[in-house]
This record gives structure tokens, sequence and C-alpha cells, in this order.
């Protein structure tokens, strides 16, 4: 299986698309598959591996950097549409 | 079993190379310096821009500091220094600093004969340490005495998500040989105390974390002003971060996940061991000056759009984030993290280059090396007056 996408951190909600993803592709990383991404993801964005509620933390390298701005569902795009820093504010 | 030797110095450190450094104290006899190494090419020859025209009290500090932890870097077996004699950081000026480093030490001022009689007489005096120190034998260097430095810069989307990764997984593994790792670019750790602070040692360092990133984000702010926020940048957004958090993370992972037991001042020798924190600053010329004067013996460093800086005395092991830029710079760059998009573990990455890091320790050359690829600058605070 040739992996198009790393998983950083086991804890991670978001892992990195390893080049560009067509929507409808599969996401394939270690630990993760079986779901497809929702839309068009350009290499090394973040897909959402399981559903972020609005609020809550987006977490990669363990740890949170950004915050939900609406519901993202698995398989979706994660960037600065639908999320916000938690230090400086739009 | 992985072992590793090196050169035991008198002060109980361990080298990894046994160079000749021959160093100007001061810009204006940089020309003598390049005589020499025209002459005795087998020395490690540093012309550089500093020495004189600055006067503060922290700049004199980080001027004596940097060129002192030169001379005592435990890669270097003996010193020829050039002067010019009237120089803030003249040969008198900066004997006290250098005079216990215990190893042979030659100065020379051109103001007492000239740059040519100086030229000659800095290059027999090389060629004499050449001959004395080719002696001394590689012993068992135990990795307890092992300092890494971690270092990323011409960074692109990928640093962050396979080099860094992996120069993070080598740090780790470093810290439960017992070996210590340093990385600095407090720019690069905006908005990450809370992560930092979370690992560090004691209440103490978590201060001095939040001392230091603090006032890394207010000199951005004051020089940049309203451009503050475009630490990240538009392409920084392209490449898939959103935020400086993320930024910063991606930097902050080349250290590992490991405690964090000291934070020092730029170029300050650790008395701690395992992760070490540097207060410098994001440049990568300034903060390998700074990470070496701290005595590293060794370099990591991640790039991702390519850069073929080593660092005087000290190999520079580089570590391509993408196999595009390996590709095209494959003279230059040591390993290939872009094979993680390729399919490779990070664990296999993670062998491969500590075998490659234990190499190098024993004597092969890295790339910048073999192409004499040395870049010295150091952090200042203000232009020359």
């Amino acid at each position: 299986m040739k992996k198009n996408a790393l998983v950083i951190h086991p804890r991670d909600n978001v892992v990195v698309a390893l080049r560009n993803l067509a929507a409808g592709e599969e996401v394939k990383g270690k630990g993760i598959e079986g779901f497809a991404v929702l839309q068009e993801i350009p290499a090394s964005h973040k897909i959402a591996i399981r559903d972020i509620p609005a609020g809550e933390e987006v977490i990669k390298y363990g740890e949170t950097v950004a915050v939900s701005t609406r519901l993202i569902k698995k398989g979706e795009w994660v960037h600065t549409h639908n999320l916000e820093s938690k230090r400086w504010k739009k | 079993m992985k072992e590793i030797t090196g050169y035991e110095r008198k002060n109980g450190k361990y080298g990894i190379r046994n160079h000749v450094l021959v160093m100007a104290t001061v810009s204006c006899v940089n020309g003598v310096i390049n005589r020499i190494s025209r002459e005795v090419p087998e020395a490690v020859c540093v012309p550089h821009s500093y020495g004189c025209g600055r006067g503060s009290a922290r700049e004199t500090q980080i001027l004596f500091r940097i060129l002192a932890s030169m001379v005592h870097h435990p890669n270097v077996g003996a010193v020829v220094l050039i002067g010019l004699g009237c120089e803030r950081s003249n040969s008198k000026a900066l004997k006290p600093f250098v005079e216990k480093a215990e190893k042979p030490i030659e100065i020379f001022d051109v103001q007492e004969c000239g740059s040519l009689q100086t030229a000659r007489k800095g290059a027999e005096a090389a060629r004499r340490m050449l001959a004395g120190i080719s002696g001394q034998r590689r012993v068992p260097l135990p990795w307890d005495k092992l300092l890494v430095a971690m270092e990323c810069g011409g960074s692109d989307a990928m640093s962050g998500v396979t080099a860094n990764v992996a120069l993070g997984a080598v740090s780790d593994w470093l810290v439960g040989k017992g070996s210590s790792v340093i990385f600095g670019e407090n720019t690069e750790m905006i908005g990450t105390t809370h992560v930092l602070t979370r690992r560090a040692k004691s209440e103490e360092v978590a201060k001095r974390i939040v001392e230091m990133i603090d006032q890394a984000e207010q000199r951005t702010k004051d020089i940049m002003g309203h451009l503050a926020s475009w630490v990240i940048s538009p392409g920084n957004m392209d490449g898939g971060m959103s935020t400086i958090a993320e930024k910063s993370m991606g930097c902050i992972h080349k250290g590992g996940t490991t405690t964090i037991n000291q934070v020092v001042d730029y170029g300050e020798w650790p008395t701690e061991k395992g992760l070490i924190l540097q207060d410098g600053p994001g440049y990568d010329g300034d903060s390998m000056a700074g990470l070496a004067a701290s005595g590293s013996q060794i370099m990591f460093f991640s790039t991702g759009r390519g850069t073929p800086a080593g660092f005087p005395a000290v190999p520079v092991i580089k570590v391509a984030s993408n196999s595009r830029i390996y590709q095209a710079m494959m003279d230059d760059i040591d390993v290939n993290a872009g094979v993680l998009v390729e399919g490779r573990s990070v664990e296999e990455l993670r062998e491969e280059m500590i075998d490659r890091m234990v190499r190098v320790i024993n004597g092969e050359e890295t790339k910048a090396e073999i192409n004499g690829m040395d870049v010295f600058t150091m952090m200042t605070l203000n232009p020359p007056f």
C-alpha cells in the first residue's frame, strides 16, 4: 500500500497529505484507511481524520495548533477557512 | 552496538575533528586569513565581518564569547589568531578569554609587521601545528560527552512534516543514549510557549522559556511593526500551515519530545545534559555560530528550499525535506527525508540518520565539509558605527 498521508502523532485529529489528493481519493496512512477525502487536498495540507465539532482544538504534532470555527467533517480539508489561531485571532 | 570515537581534550571534552583553526580577530585582516588559506588549505580558515565598530556591552559580550568559543571548541586542536592591533577584540583584550583553552595558540598582529609577514608567520605556525597535532589518536567517545545541534533553514512546507520529524526522532534517541541535544531559533518558538513550558524540567526553566519567547515575539513586532503577522507568510499558508503555532510546532519538533533541562544564552555552554534550548536568533548562520559556541560537536540541518551552508570545524549533516531538492542539490545534501513521502517509515529513516551521524562522528566527511562550504556569521544587535 503506497501511503498518501502522514500520521505525525497518535493523538492528532489531522494528517498531512503527502501529495495532491483528488476529491474522493482514499486516505492511506499508518493505521488509517477506509475513508476518502471530501474535496481536493493540496500536498502538505491537513485532512481531518475524524469529525471535529466547532470550537474544538485541532491537534497536530500531538499539540493544539488551532481551534475549529465550525464542524469539520472526517475527510475534509483543514485550513484557515475553518479554523482560527488561538493566539492571533482573525 | 554503535561505537563513536573522538579526540579527548585536557578539559574533559571530546572533539570529533582535530582541526587547526586560523581565525581573524577583526575583519580588517581577512586578506591575511585568505592568504594563509591558500598556502595551508588543510587549516580551517575563518575570515569574518566582526571585531570592531560595535560598542554596547551586550554586543561586546557576544563578540568575545563567539570568538573565544571557536578557540575553545573541542573540534579544534590548535589555533592561530590573526589580529590587527587596534580593534575592540584585539589580541590583548581577547587573551584572558582564550588562554585557558589548554591547546597550542599563537597570535600575530598585523600592526607589528605588516600583512605579508603576518601571513607568512601565520602559515608557518599553522603548518607547525598541523604536524604537532597529527599524532593525536581517536579514543572511544562516551555518548554522554556528545552535544548535537539541531538547525533548520531554507524551510519549506515539508520541513516540519518530514525532515524535522526525523530530526526529532534522532534527538529523542540521542537523549535516550545519554547525549545532549541543543536547538535555538527563538523566533521559531513563537506560539509554542504552552508546549515547551509543559516539558520544562522546573519552574525556573519554564520561566526562562516564557521570557525568551515573549522577548522574541516583542522584538519581532518592534522590528516588523504591522508586518509581524507575516512571520507566518502567505507562502507558509500556501504550504498548508494555518497558524503561527502550527509553523513553530514544525520547527521545535526537531528537538524531539524529551524534558527541557536548561535554557542557555546565545553561545553559552550548557551545564545540564539532555535537551537544551538556546535563546538565539532564527537566521541560519547566526544560529549555527551560537550552537557551535555552546560546544556542539556536530549539527543536523534540515532544509526544504536547499542551502549549501556548513560551519567551520563543525560537521553539518544536511537533511532534505523533499526528494526534489535532494536530487537537485545532491552534492550538498547528505540525507533525503523526502523518502517519508515515498513510503519509508520514520523509524527506518531515523536508523539511517543515526548510522550516518556515527560515521561522520568517526571521521567521514559531510558534503559541506568535502565542498568547503563553511559559513561564519554571528548575531549582532546594531549596525556598525
